[in-house]
């Protein structure tokens, strides 16, 4: 048994044996610091992910490299270091190309969980939409490189029974992947390949013919948080009387009219809505043109047209808030998969080679009327200013009403971990 | 005295993993499946891992690259003295384009970073012999007479120093008459702890640019109860901007090889290994010819200048093209035939280095100071420089000067001094340290170069690169290099730096489109510090550093390129360069 030695994490007295590594620490203590790549029994720990950045002894590091000893001091809950942590997970979002809804992984994944216990709505990061492929040699899994973080646990933990490596990191730079040996790939047995997907923090590694059972609400990441319970704030109604009418305006841009149908879900609150506001422009009251100045304009979608731009920033002139609502319009979701293609192989796949297609029967369609199309979906921040987002495919209704309501009447809210989801 | 081992120690098979990989290389001009195949079978491991190998080193290919392999320097200052006129003079005459082979299979044209020839550009390498000074007039010449059949080897270039300025009254420390072995001579009367002493009161720290105190290194070391110790000495000189080592290794490669036999002596090692950048594979002879001429003298061997069981012998290992390997950690990873991916700090060098056993790396600079400081006394090394920071530091000029070269100052020269020295042409931007260190404008020019304090913000620390920058060069131009390098070099294992270095590049690019205002200033920087606070090693640590500098610095120069029609709210886009794309397809 280790001697005790004495540390402090948050100005906390915490005893605990020497040399033990400061995330187990922390965790048997009830605190929470994120973290992606740590697996506690690989050593020396892999320090990749960089997600548990703490400041240890007054300098920047990961707690998950630092093995406590006496006078130990650490700082995690300052507000620069949560945003600090909040930076490198959404950096991590903006590098690859993460399609929570189209993700096999969804709700079981750690990525997406750390996303949704910093409360991450939006990447301060341009989404680099860099072109990857989809590995499916292998015989008994999938590699998706878009979903893969390199977090290295699998090169480090997955090996035949020979001790061969599995996994290996390939390239180097912005080019670094993790790369699959196909010969050993196929010695792996069923529950070697399963574990492989299980450790695998997000969707990158998919075994074939194993399905995600559970349904949505029963993932794992689904309902609570890790985080210890904080204390919820009891929405307070202290405004003032409504006396007149809020106005909104709505729109899709490049979107499914998914999050326009989440918009409907709240029920019987609806007839309550209908006395508070009222809609200008928007496909609920089919008014083409803005008629009035507006309080809040929801716009769903990001743009993949220049007809997309130009409503967009009628929006922006006509609204003193304006709120992305959802993934496309956040940084532009389902239809930004085809941002790492070239415009000109999406359109000759669509319009010319499709096997629909009749051959040499088909046009690009173009014509003076018709909106141009742009060379990749631009989220709704890259062409006006974006004042608050509702991340979700689609965001749950009560979200979005919370957040109206928060808006225009000042009222106090707190959304629910079970509310906030990418998917 | 510590225990030294007198049998041989035989360093597992995997280590010679690049050495392997080079052969084929070079004798193929690339790795084939066979090959590939072949190394997995002999070392046992999975062919993925082997390809891992490969594909992090840049001179390493899985197709072939020519008879002749061209590689063209690409960093800041080529690109200042003409890198593109010379980079299209090579393709015409070629008739192969950048990153591809031409057609009969004869020549091969790759880029790569800084190649240690700062001060002789646009400069390349064929088949890792050395073209400098090029030209188009040149090139043509050269790749006519390669199609003669003409070797390369025997039209190449022999790099001069340039050495330009050494302190007057005998106080140059790394250029002043060399014997060979005269330092070695006083290894039996100092002992090993007299030797760390000696290094300690000369206060020498080291010189990659970390300025870690070299005594403490070796303190650390000898204190290891190990039965096997390393000597590494870091020739991995990759900074761009910085070719000190490769003078050094030129004209003083005795004075490298006594510093690593002093310190094997001093922690009680008996194998040194040179990690060699690719880059300079036409310094190997010239080196292997040294530790020849050691062996024979019998400073290399069995018992050491007659120092009873003192053996100490040292092999070169040639790196294949990778910038992060000069991170001490990464250099370890790759001698042992891996990934040069750098290790937490979970252990250090000094407790478990080279296949885990403690090991002192030091840099070529810090052996030949080491050396010399030996062969002439502390006291005597302490005579130049300023108080806190004694002796002499080797700077790399380059840029926009009459006299590129080195310049072995004392510490505690002025910046203004050196730009005099140099002849600097209408000096504006100046890059300290390379692109990890920091820029400085001309109004800093009374700043004194030294290893004090940085945070009085008085004294400037410098690794050993200076470039010079005039009015005509484009800030954003710079950085954008500086940006593409740390791209392409990270090792790619950490986020921030893997991440990071793409994204700001990104927003460079936005910046030189004039898609930016001051918030996306402010933005980039708080990137910068982010990638600073959080990079698990020296490269993304330092990558944003002359960023945030440059954004402090000179902020005017930034806010003249700004989007002036911003109004806070329709962000700039540019709608005519998005639909391009699709106007092709009016008809």
């Amino acid at each position: 048994m280790a001697n005790l030695v004495n540390i402090k994490i948050d100005g906390k007295n915490i005893q605990a044996p020497e040399g033990k590594n400061l995330m187990l620490v922390a965790r048997e203590n009830g605190i929470f610091i994120p973290s992606l790549c740590y697996y506690e029994h690989i050593e020396p720990p892999l320090g990749t992910c960089r997600t548990c950045t703490c400041k240890i002894n007054g300098k920047y590091g990961p707690a998950c490299t630092e093995k406590v000893h006496e006078g130990l001091t650490v700082e995690v809950d300052s507000a620069e270091l949560i945003d600090t942590r909040k930076a490198l997970v959404e950096m991590m979002f903006a590098e690859g190309n993460h399609i929570c809804p189209a993700c096999e992984k969804s709700g079981n994944c750690d990525l997406q969980h750390m996303g949704y216990e910093l409360g991450i709505a939006v990447t301060r990061f341009p989404h680099l939409f860099k072109d990857r492929i989809i590995d499916y040699k292998p015989s008994r899994m999938v590699m998706e490189h878009n979903r893969c973080i390199k977090c290295k646990r699998c090169v480090e933990e997955v090996f035949t029974d020979d001790g061969k490596r599995v996994f290996n990191y390939m390239n180097r730079g912005n080019e670094t992947f993790v790369g699959v040996d196909y010969i050993q790939e196929a010695k792996l047995s069923e529950a070697q390949a399963i574990n492989a997907m299980k450790i695998c923090p997000t969707g990158a590694i998919i075994v074939r013919g194993v399905s995600m059972t559970a349904p949505f609400g029963d993932r794992e990441f689904d309902q609570q948080s890790t985080q210890q319970k904080k204390v919820l704030k009891k929405p307070t109604l202290n405004r003032p009387a409504i006396t007149e009418k809020k106005i909104i305006a709505t729109v899709s841009l490049a979107g499914c009219f998914g999050c326009h149908m989440s918009m409907l879900d709240i029920d019987t609150e609806l007839l309550d809505v209908i006395e508070l506001v009222s809609f200008d422009k928007s496909p609920l009251t089919d008014f083409k043109q803005f008629t009035t100045r507006c309080h809040i304009g929801l716009v769903e979608g990001g743009c993949c047209n220049s007809e997309n731009v130009e409503t967009l920033r009628k929006f922006r002139e006509h609204c003193d808030i304006l709120v992305a609502l959802g993934e496309c319009s956040v940084w532009g979701g389902l239809p930004s998969m085809r941002n790492s293609i070239p415009l000109s192989e999406c359109l000759e796949e669509a319009y010319l080679n499709s096997v629909t297609n009749e051959p040499g029967g088909n046009i690009i369609p173009y014509h003076e009327d018709l909106p141009k199309i742009l060379d990749r979906v631009y989220a709704c921040n890259e062409i006006v200013k974006i004042d608050y987002y509702i991340p979700g495919c689609p965001p749950s209704a009560n979200h979005i009403w919370k957040a109206v309501k928060n808006l225009l009447w000042g009222e106090e809210y707190s959304i629910l971990y079970s509310e906030f989801k990418y998917d | 005295m510590p225990e030294i081992i007198s049998k041989k120690f035989q360093e597992p098979p995997r280590t010679q993993m690049l050495n392997k990989l080079w052969q084929f290389q070079q004798e193929r001009g690339y790795i084939d499946d066979d090959a590939l195949k072949g190394l997995a079978t002999e070392f046992g491991i999975s062919e993925i891992e082997v390809e891992g190998v490969i594909s992090f080193y840049h001179f390493f290919h899985r197709k072939p690259t020519g008879k002749y392999t061209i590689y063209l320097n690409n960093s800041i200052v080529s690109e200042i003295k003409g890198f593109q006129r010379i980079m299209e003079a090579f393709e015409r005459e070629t008739g192969a384009t950048f990153g591809t082979v031409d057609r009969t299979g004869t020549f091969g044209l790759f880029l790569t970073p800084c190649i240690g020839l700062s001060d002789q550009e646009p400069a390349a390498l064929i088949n890792f012999y050395p073209f400098t000074n090029l030209n188009a007039i040149k090139v043509k010449d050269i790749i006519s007479r390669l199609k003669q059949g003409v070797l390369p080897e025997s039209i190449c270039d022999a790099p001069s120093d340039n050495i330009r300025y050494v302190p007057a009254e005998d106080k140059s420390v790394f250029f002043r008459k060399y014997q060979t072995g005269q330092a070695l001579g006083k290894m039996e009367s100092l002992g090993p702890q007299g030797i760390i002493e000696e290094i300690k009161k000369s206060e020498l720290a080291g010189r990659g640019g970390a300025f870690y105190p070299t005594w403490k290194k070796w303190e650390a070391t000898r204190q290891q109860p190990a039965s096997q110790k390393f000597v590494v000495c870091n020739a991995d000189e990759g900074e761009p901007g910085t070719f000190k080592d490769r003078v050094l290794m030129n004209s003083y490669a005795g004075s490298m090889i006594g510093g690593m036999i002093i310190c094997g002596y001093a922690i009680g090692a008996t194998q040194g290994i040179i990690y060699l950048r690719g880059e300079y594979w036409w310094l190997k002879s010239k080196i292997e010819a040294a530790l020849q001429e050691f062996r024979v003298i019998g400073f290399l061997g069995k018992n050491i200048c007659d120092i009873k069981g003192f053996d100490f012998d040292i092999r070169i290992q040639m790196g294949a093209g990778s910038y992060v390997c000069g991170e001490e950690t990464a250099l370890l990873e790759s001698l042992e035939g891996k990934r040069g991916e750098p290790r937490t700090k979970w252990y250090f060098p000094v407790e478990r280095g080279y296949l885990q056993y403690p090991t002192v790396i030091n840099n070529v600079e810090t052996f030949c100071a080491a050396e010399r400081i030996i062969e002439m006394g502390a006291d005597a090394f302490r005579e130049s420089g300023i108080p806190g920071s004694p002796g002499t530091k080797l700077i790399s000029v380059s840029g926009d000067c009459k006299l590129p070269g080195i310049y072995e100052i004392e510490w505690g020269m002025t910046v203004a001094e050196l730009l005099e020295l140099c002849g600097a042409e209408d000096p504006y931007y100046i890059q300290v340290s390379g692109p990890s260190g920091e820029c400085i404008t001309v109004k800093e020019k009374f700043r004194r170069i030294s290893m004090l304090d940085l945070l009085a913000r008085k004294d400037i620390r410098c690794g050993g690169s200076f470039m010079i920058f005039n009015k005509q060069r484009d800030i954003v131009k710079i950085l954008l290099n500086f940006s593409a390098f740390f791209k392409e070099e990270s090792c790619g294992i950490c986020t921030p730096c893997r991440a990071g270095n793409f994204i700001i590049q990104r927003k460079l690019e936005r910046l030189q489109d004039g898609l930016f205002n001051e918030a996306d200033l402010q933005e980039l920087k708080s990137w910068g510090t982010l990638m600073k606070n959080t990079s698990r090693c020296g490269l993304g640590k330092t990558a944003a550093n002359s960023l945030i500098s440059a954004i402090d610095k000179f902020h005017d120069y930034f806010v003249a390129r700004f989007d002036k029609d911003f109004n806070g709210l329709n962000l700039k886009f540019d709608m005519a360069a998005a639909t391009a794309d699709y106007e092709k397809y009016k008809s």
